[in-house]
């Protein structure tokens, strides 16, 4: 059993949901406070979607200093999992633990349906439980979600396999290379704009969601692999 | 130490598409003005700063601008400073 770490900010919305989801997987999932300092002996730490400090200034910019981000910066920096979930993706963005960063959707308006998408990589501790390739429905919820990189970080992106969820038959909010969601080079750090804790139940209207929060209870299965990262050192580096 | 007023543009990277530039711009175009070749919406901020000297109050805008008030990736800004 993982203990998960759902961090709330003044204005996240999907922080309950966010709880439900690692809790129906099978963690220990618990809320910390974002002026918060202590992770509680956090295996992996979530920042739900939401409208952080009501997106002043910029999307995820101010809770970007929030006390509790010090603590997740350090957890990550040591190869601990952390995934950013819509308002959570854009602060960890502002905040440098991923690169490129989210803007306002090509057409302005804020969407809220669900799209398709296809997961990129299954090599991250978010998404080892789903095959690569494999096309999943999830709902988006955002009015920021064009995930913008220049030329040569999508590059690298694109050939060190850090894209994990790429939208297909339709983009809808403009971003760079059709991204729904990317992850560090370390792959510990992972971000995505879709809300897999709105889709982890039948009752939800599906379920393709449920395993990005199964992953982390498999991810003593591939323990392994993340020591292997471990000794090259590439956890180190965003 | 005195005041100064800085003000800071802040500016979505050219090379980046601004929607909402675009939006005002055929907003423009249908209230009449089609003279109107392009749009960009940007920030404009007002800061008062206690600093010692005029370069002083500059440099602490511009390390503010890095930090936080423009993101790097996608902005690029502007400071002036007035006694």
């Amino acid at each position: 059993m993982q203990r998960v770490a759902v961090v709330v900010f003044p204005g996240s919305n999907c922080d309950a949901d966010t709880l439900d989801a690692a809790r129906a997987a099978g963690s220990e999932a618990y809320y910390v406070w974002h002026r918060d300092t202590d992770l509680k002996q956090a295996d992996a730490v979530i920042l739900p979607g939401g409208f952080s400090y009501g997106d002043y200034l910029r999307s995820g910019a101010i809770a970007r200093f929030s006390p509790v981000l010090r603590a997740v910066t350090a957890h990550a920096r040591a190869g601990g999992p952390v995934l950013g979930i819509c308002n959570g993706f854009q602060i960890l963005c502002e905040a440098g633990l991923l690169p490129g960063a989210l803007m306002r959707n090509i057409r302005l308006k804020f969407l809220s349906r669900p799209v398709r998408v296809r997961v990129e990589t299954a090599d991250t501790p978010f998404t080892n439980r789903y095959e690569r390739g494999e096309e999943l429905t999830l709902p988006i919820a955002h009015g920021d979600g064009r995930y913008v990189a220049d030329a040569p970080t999508a590059a690298e992106l694109e050939a060190n396999a850090q894209i994990v969820l790429r939208y297909v038959t339709e983009n809808p909010n403009g971003s760079t290379h059709d991204i729904a969601g990317v992850c560090n080079a370390g792959r510990n750090v992972v971000g995505i704009m879709p809300h897999p804790e709105r889709r982890n139940a039948l009752v939800l209207g599906g379920q393709d969601g449920a395993r990005v929060f199964l992953s982390l209870e498999a991810r003593n299965a591939t323990q392994h692999a993340g020591d292997m990262r471990a000794v090259d050192g590439r956890h180190l580096r965003v | 130490m005195s005041a100064y007023t800085v003000e800071i543009r802040v500016m979505p990277r050219a090379a980046l598409l601004d929607p909402q530039g675009q939006a005002v711009q055929h907003a423009l175009h249908s209230l009449g003005f089609g003279d109107v070749g392009s749009v960009r919406a940007g920030k404009h901020l007002v800061l008062q700063v206690q600093a010692a000297t005029r370069e002083e109050a500059a440099a602490k805008a511009r390390t503010m601008c890095d930090r936080l008030l423009a993101n790097p990736v996608t902005e690029d800004y502007e400071c002036s400073v007035s006694p």
